[in-house]
């Protein structure tokens, strides 16, 4: 294949990347501390205030699925005793470590100093944290969410999560860091998401628009990357969003599609579709293809609000900052029940005038991938457009299979054409 | 005429049908996938427009009074004799290309008795031929390279004794040839080979002048290639436009539904894929789901476990019948069930038992995935190779009744062919509509 092009704003997000890595890999010669945490649940902001570099092993562990050397780490974990079912996350991020640490810049990976962990609904993160905690003998934070069983987080859930931020996230973090908690810098940081945040709610909601001048889940995974990530809160992210929306509305004005990894526009936009779960990281770029090759775009996806529903109204809140960032964690889609998953679903077929839902199922992510079918049933009930399901994994490229998943798309693309020319064509 | 042609390029056996612009079939052809779907295509299609050629001898026939009641009787001769024909042009294919593979330094200084044994070995399989081909002969298999093989490994041993040769020299060759030969579809001059069939007699020399003429006339009608439709896993190496392609979900879904307009709910067991598809009125696919990362319980397994019994796949089926008790068999995986076939014949288990518990298992797995697809709906139509299968039809009919109750079973006996009728609708479709 040909280098795949990139926007500015991929540039962008590339440095930021780049710099983070070198932040982090640079802590003994500047002093800083390492915190390692997770994506949903992600308190960015609150380690900033103890000037805490972010390490976020499950990206790590993506990177290492698109640079293809996942493969090697999974299998290196599973010598070491790690069963195949395994989140294959975690089996990158041990193998990763058993074979020197190093990270994407070619440096090592410093040990952290605090283990971070939010827990938002994967339970495999507990146990993740675990080995972590063997491994490195450092701190461990667990800042404890509870599941949104009943649909919906009441004011019982949000004072849970703050009295723990109070007494033990925060307390804790000072004593890795020396540094006094300061809520005015919390309060700072807080205002840069939320400037940022509003710029990405509008970015994902141009998918409306026909043709879509974006792809919200495999271009999607590139918007939310600084707002997952280590950056939200800082300026460098309100950047970002500035210059993303700039590229989005220019698209727009030009009646382009989003841009390809060939370079070109996706203009020729047959399918609309909704996708539920996360990409396949090991074969991206292969996946995204079989994709717009058949004129398929995806105009809105859940995989892009696992760090946070912002569509949904949510904004990082500098009056209340403590429990915004509770209302924040109570509310990442890993943290909703079955049904709410259904409801925002089908809100997404509806209000973005999809063909239907697609569903890539993860083999190795048992706390996702449950009901999955079910729900897909039922959106397909309730909008009356037809679902599809394939499957995959994230990190091991041994369950990429190609030709099942490129035939089940194609015939589920056909389905979508067969049936808009309609029924009245009997045979 | 005007021919529309669909493929269905399976990863067991490649499969084409041709319609004419109203509907109806006239042909059907198969042959085996052979990891060379070039060929297969090509094949399919010639013995496809060879089965339209017989559809329109009928045609010819049924119009002449004095022949009534008898017209089946000729067909049949008529194909036999063009069968016999066609084989043995295959078989002196095969000998002057064994011939031609005699290299090599295992050969040094032996060409000449390896020559001999071959013309010996292929003059015998000539001579008995003929006994393949007559009226309710019994074949194992319809495909060139199951039949020419079995013969000339039965042959081909007692001659190369007979030479004192080591019977390798000789299976060495075949083993180079016969990949080959299969490979080459048959020559054409299809017109041709009918004559000659005619010519090896259709009951009397009356009858013979009596149906020459019709024949004669349906041989003229060309038969042109208007559209053709690809489908199936290696519906990519067709050298077709896009357009003419179409996954063969929506093919199985539209086959079916020409097949029986009320089919609402498909199950197709392929060689690789188990797939159940719900569609509407129209033969719209309205749902489908398939097996997953493994191909446990499909077609294949069966073929699999022909091979580990040493039987041939359409055997299994009447075996599993005979069977009283029913062994069950737990695993998915088709390795590990033939590890617990001989577990289970070593603890003395009937071979019919165990088969009839290999047959549930498969269906069970089908199970899985309809109701994933959204359940057994009125009527329900079994497609694919599997549904050949007795054994596997049985078990089928049980398990719809022990879990969605009445339901009106549809299959078809060309229900192979499914995939390859829809495709020739879509292909009628795309010209006339």
């Amino acid at each position: 294949m040909s280098d795949v092009v990139k926007e500015k704003s991929m540039l962008m997000q590339k440095e930021m990347i780049a710099r983070n890595y070198e932040a982090i890999t640079s802590k003994h010669e500047t002093g800083r501390k390492v915190s390692s945490t997770f994506v949903p649940g992600n308190l960015n902001e609150l380690l900033m205030c103890f000037g805490i570099v972010n390490n976020l092993p499950e990206i790590n562990a993506i990177q290492s699925g698109m640079r293809k050397v996942s493969g090697n780490y999974i299998q290196e974990a599973e010598k070491r005793g790690h069963s195949e079912d395994v989140c294959t996350y975690v089996k990158a991020d041990i193998g990763q470590m058993s074979r020197g640490n190093i990270a994407p810049n070619g440096k090592p990976f410093p040990d952290p100093d605090v283990l971070l962990l939010s827990y938002t609904g994967c339970y495999t993160f507990m146990k993740w944290f675990e080995l972590l905690r063997e491994e490195y003998k450092c701190p461990t934070l667990m800042l404890h969410v509870p599941y949104q069983g009943d649909g919906h987080s009441t004011k019982t859930m949000r004072d849970y999560i703050v009295k723990q931020l109070k007494e033990v996230v925060i307390p804790g973090l000072e004593q890795v860091s020396g540094v006094k908690f300061d809520i005015d810098k919390l309060r700072e940081f807080l205002r840069n998401s939320a400037k940022a945040e509003d710029d990405l709610v509008w970015c994902l909601e141009q998918g409306k628009i026909k043709p879509s001048p974006i792809d919200a889940y495999f271009g999607g995974v590139y918007y939310i990357g600084p707002i997952f990530t280590a950056f939200r809160g800082t300026t460098d992210a309100i950047e970002y969003y500035k210059a993303l929306k700039a590229e989005v509305a220019e698209r727009i004005r030009l009646k382009q599609g989003p841009t390809t990894p060939d370079g070109t526009p996706f203009n020729d936009q047959k399918y609309r579709l909704v996708v539920e779960g996360p990409p396949n990281w090991t074969n991206f770029r292969e996946f995204w293809k079989m994709f717009y090759d058949e004129g398929a775009v995806v105009v809105a996806s859940s995989y892009t609000k696992v760090g946070g529903l912002y569509d949904q109204g949510f904004r990082h809140d500098a009056e209340n900052p403590l429990e915004s960032l509770a209302d924040y964690c109570l509310g990442c889609y890993t943290n909703l029940n079955l049904p709410s998953r259904v409801d925002l679903l089908t809100k997404y077929v509806e209000e973005y005038e999809a063909d239907g839902l697609l569903t890539n199922s993860i083999k190795s992510c048992n706390s996702f991938s449950a009901g999955q079918l079910m729900m897909m049933k039922e959106v397909e009930r309730r909008t009356g457009k037809p679902g599809a399901f394939v499957e995959s994994d994230l990190v091991d490229p041994r369950y990429f299979s190609a030709a099942n998943i490129k035939n089940r798309l194609e015939s589920y693309f056909q389905m979508i054409e067969q049936k808009r020319r309609g029924s009245g064509k009997a045979a | 005429m005007r021919c529309f042609i669909g493929i269905d390029l399976g990863s067991t056996t490649t499969k084409a049908v041709v319609m004419d612009e109203n509907l109806q079939v006239l042909g059907r052809g198969i042959t085996n996938s052979r990891s060379n779907y070039d060929t297969a295509a090509a094949v399919s299609k010639q013995e496809a427009l060879i089965d339209t050629r017989l559809t329109l001898f009928r045609r010819g026939l049924d119009g002449i009074p004095s022949l009534a009641g008898q017209v089946d009787g000729i067909i049949a001769d008529l194909e036999r004799n063009f069968r016999h024909v066609q084989f043995v042009e295959q078989l002196d294919d095969l000998q002057q290309t064994c011939i031609g593979n005699i290299k090599g330094p295992r050969y040094v200084g032996r060409e000449k008795a390896v020559v001999e044994a071959l013309e010996e070995i292929f003059r015998r399989l000539q001579e008995s031929s003929g006994a393949l081909f007559v009226a309710g002969a019994k074949r194992k298999s319809d495909f060139f390279r199951d039949l020419a093989g079995a013969d000339f490994m039965q042959v081909g041993e007692t001659v190369a004794r007979d030479a004192g040769l080591p019977f390798d020299l000789i299976l060495n060759v075949y083993d180079k040839s016969i990949i080959e030969v299969e490979n080459r579809p048959p020559a054409g001059d299809m017109e041709g080979k009918f004559l000659r069939a005619l010519e090896k007699g259709a009951g009397g020399q009356g009858r013979a002048e009596m149906i020459i003429k019709p024949v004669q006339a349906a041989l003229a009608i060309p038969l042109d290639e208007t559209y053709v439709v690809g489908t199936g896993y290696g519906r990519v190496r067709l050298p077709f436009p896009k357009e003419h392609i179409r996954s063969e979900i929506l093919c199985h879904g539209l086959g079916a539904h020409m097949m029986f307009p009320e089919t609402r709910t498909i199950l197709d067991i392929g060689g690789q894929d188990t797939k159940g598809i719900q569609v509407d009125g129209a033969g719209i696919v309205e749902n489908f789901q398939m097996n997953d990362r493994c191909a446990a319980g499909c077609g294949r397994y069966l073929g699999y476990i022909a091979d580990e019994m040493n039987m041939g796949l359409h055997e299994l089926g009447p075996l599993a019948m005979k069977s009283t008790k029913a062994v069950r068999i737990n695993s998915t995986c088709t390795v590990f069930a033939g590890a617990e076939l001989r577990d289970r014949l070593a603890l003395g288990e009937k071979r019919e038992d165990i088969l009839a518990g290999l047959h549930r298992s498969i269906i069970l797995r089908a199970m899985s995935i309809l109701s994933r697809a959204g359940g057994v709906k009125d009527q329900f139509t079994f497609t694919g190779g599997v549904a050949k299968n007795e054994a596997a039809v049985r078990e089928l009919r049980k398990l719809i009744q022990e879990n969605y109750g009445d339901r009106t079973i549809n299959i078809s006996p060309d229900s192979i062919y499914t995939g390859a009728l829809g495709g020739a609708t879509f292909a009628v479709r795309a010209v006339v509509n």
